[in-house]
């Protein structure tokens, strides 16, 4: 192995930089104290009362039937919409414009769709978050199977149809199967954006359905408290168990 | 229309076109392949033999001609009026095609599966043709874990176990490096033998073509030039394109005649010299003799109807020996070939001759030819 020697000065700076809040914030959420820099012992009392606050536990339960709607229907019809493109239009434009909602600014999508909703007289709650995030993350799903579709032999369809496939058959056992780890990779990416997704849910909700990240906004005007602390590292806690999952996910589907 | 009642024709192409937009990719070919055949479909790039292999799978739409595949009773069935997967034609692709998420034994299997078959025949049978290609300790594995040779077995072991009544195989060997690809040509040839379906073979190498197949169609521009076995080819090409495309020759500009073929090379005086050769075609006008390099002879004195040139290089194989010999008028040099080491000097003056039925007399292309 070459030596690296002093480069692993800045490799460790960068580290520390990246993961000393994330560390702390862990170690805060069990402190036993109430003012939240202060080190008073070990405790898990913060999270014991995050699960009787009764506004987390709802903004919760909101932002799961939010995400995991927008995840479903984002993956059904952003895998639809790149196999349309790549497969029967091949028109960099429309491309362009199927894949812009994920790069458009989350404060200008927000606008737009608030202003939709409100031209087209629906009320906003739980739907209007959950088709909003459905705008982006079906471009993210796009995106993501669109490349992997660039990396599949496009003769494996034919090669189906002449071995006796139909196309149900061969869309369900050759292209969806070999665009899986593209699909899934694509799903959990928009389930971690949705889940704490705040621009455009805080323009497009209701006032009686807030998200949790829209519950955590309003708790942290009054200061940061222990109780969020424990939530942000429960929250970390989820992200790292499904990017963690989905690479496992992906090396086995793949065929490396 | 079909009078021609032979039982021994599988797969009859007639008059098939294909255009995209101006280009045309097939020009009313036709051709017709038999039971048993290893057939090649042998071309430069772009002359069209993979749109017809593609035409034949259920890959490309004709616009017009037919293609119809008689069964074993003499029945005769539209395979244009057929989806892919209805076809009993099966391609093995280029790039094989091997469906990554499956090992070598779903992938084998997909096609019987296909066909409704009970559980114990498909696996009897996915077993008989492993053995076959001889990868029967492979069969668990995925095929990215496999080697090019052993991708392109499962490949045709795939195609093979639909028994379909005819194969087709795109560039088969193209993937493959030098050492693999001279083993598969034995081995696909030793395979066709023994599974008795009849392939037809795409291929741009001339060798491959003439090492394995019965017979070739060579194609160029969309069209046939010729259909016929390896030697007749090589010995009696119909025009300058297979000439040129098979194997390797001189050409020598002159006119053919009923008194024969007369040159101006070679300044021997004026008003032509008559050389040997054979015109079974009764081409008249300008024209072209083809030698090949083992037909030409070297002599230290002038006979009748040879030529004369000057050695200016010679190489020695061990077993034979290839001298290049300019002639005057002659734009390019003459190669020839002889067994034994080389038997002229180089800066020697030398005469060529060559026997009368080794000289193929062909139309030379006319002006619209050499605009193409």
């Amino acid at each position: 192995m070459p030596k690296i020697g002093w480069l692993r000065l800045p490799l460790t700076l960068t580290y520390l930089f990246l993961y000393t809040p994330i560390v702390v914030l862990v170690i805060m959420s069990f402190n036993a104290s109430k003012t939240p820099f202060v080190w008073k012992g070990f405790s898990t009392r913060w999270y014991t009362e995050l699960f009787q606050d009764d506004l987390i536990r709802q903004g919760f339960i909101n932002t799961m039937i939010v995400a995991v709607s927008a995840t479903i229907l984002a993956t059904i019809l952003g895998t639809l919409l790149a196999i349309g493109i790549s497969r029967y239009f091949r028109s960099a434009i429309l491309e362009a414009y199927a894949l812009a909602p994920a790069i458009i600014p989350d404060l200008a999508l927000a606008i737009g769709l608030l202003a939709f909703f409100s031209l087209m007289g629906v009320t906003l709650s739980l739907v209007s978050v959950l088709l909003s995030h459905v705008v982006f993350g079906m471009a993210f799903v796009a995106a993501v199977v669109i490349a992997r579709m660039g990396q599949t032999d496009s003769s494996l369809e034919e090669a189906s149809r002449d071995l006796g496939g139909n196309a149900l058959t061969t869309f369900f056992k050759i292209t969806l199967p070999s665009l899986a780890p593209g699909i899934i990779a694509g799903a959990l990416l928009v389930f971690t954006l949705s889940l704490d997704e705040f621009v455009v849910a805080y323009f497009t909700n209701g006032p009686a359905t807030p998200t949790l990240p829209i519950v955590i906004y309003s708790m942290v005007r009054f200061g940061v408290t222990p109780e969020i602390n424990a939530l942000a590292a429960l929250l970390l806690l989820v992200s790292f168990t499904f990017v963690i999952s989905a690479q496992r996910i992906t090396r086995l589907t793949d065929s490396v | 229309m079909n009078i021609k009642t032979d039982n021994n024709t599988l797969l009859r192409i007639d008059n098939v076109s294909k255009a995209y937009g101006t280009a045309r990719a097939l020009n009313g070919v036709s051709m017709e392949i038999n039971r048993n055949e290893f057939f090649a479909l042998l071309g430069p790039s772009g002359c069209g033999k993979t749109t017809l292999l593609r035409a034949i799978a259920g890959f490309e739409d004709p616009d017009s001609g037919s293609i119809t595949i008689s069964d074993e009773t003499g029945g005769e069935t539209d395979l244009l009026s057929l989806p892919p997967n209805k076809r009993p034609v099966n391609l093995m692709f280029q790039s094989y095609a091997l469906f990554p998420h499956m090992n070598v034994r779903k992938n084998i299997a997909y096609g019987l599966e296909r066909e409704k078959l009970s559980h114990s025949e498909i696996a009897a049978r996915v077993d008989e043709v492993l053995e076959t290609v001889g990868l029967t300790d492979k069969s668990k594995a995925r095929p990215a874990h496999l080697s090019g040779g052993q991708r392109q077995r499962v490949a045709l072991a795939r195609a093979i176990v639909k028994r379909p009544r005819l194969l087709l195989l795109d560039e088969p060997l193209s993937a493959l490096d030098r050492k693999v690809r001279a083993e598969m040509q034995l081995e696909l040839k030793r395979l066709q033998h023994e599974v008795g379906i009849t392939f037809v073979v795409v291929t741009h190498d001339q060798e491959e073509a003439m090492s394995m197949a019965d017979r070739i169609a060579v194609m160029d521009n969309g069209e046939v030039q010729q259909i016929a076995d390896p030697i007749t080819l090589y010995t009696r090409p119909n025009n300058i394109f297979v000439a040129d495309f098979i194997g390797k020759g001189t050409l020598i500009p002159g006119v053919a005649s009923p008194v024969g073929f007369t040159t101006q090379v070679g300044a021997l005086g004026t008003g032509g010299h008559l050389l040997p050769a054979n015109n079974p075609g009764n081409v008249h006008g300008a024209a072209v003799i083809m030698l090949r390099p083992e037909a030409v002879h070297l002599s230290r004195e002038h006979r009748s109807g040879s030529l004369p040139g000057l050695v200016v290089e010679t190489h020695f194989y061990g077993g034979s020996s290839v001298s290049t010999i300019t002639v005057p008028g002659l734009d390019h040099p003459v190669i020839t070939r002889r067994p034994g080491p080389p038997e002229h000097a180089v800066g020697e003056q030398v005469y060529l001759n060559w026997p009368a039925e080794d000289a193929i007399v062909l139309a030379a292309p006319t002006a619209q030819d050499q605009v193409n």
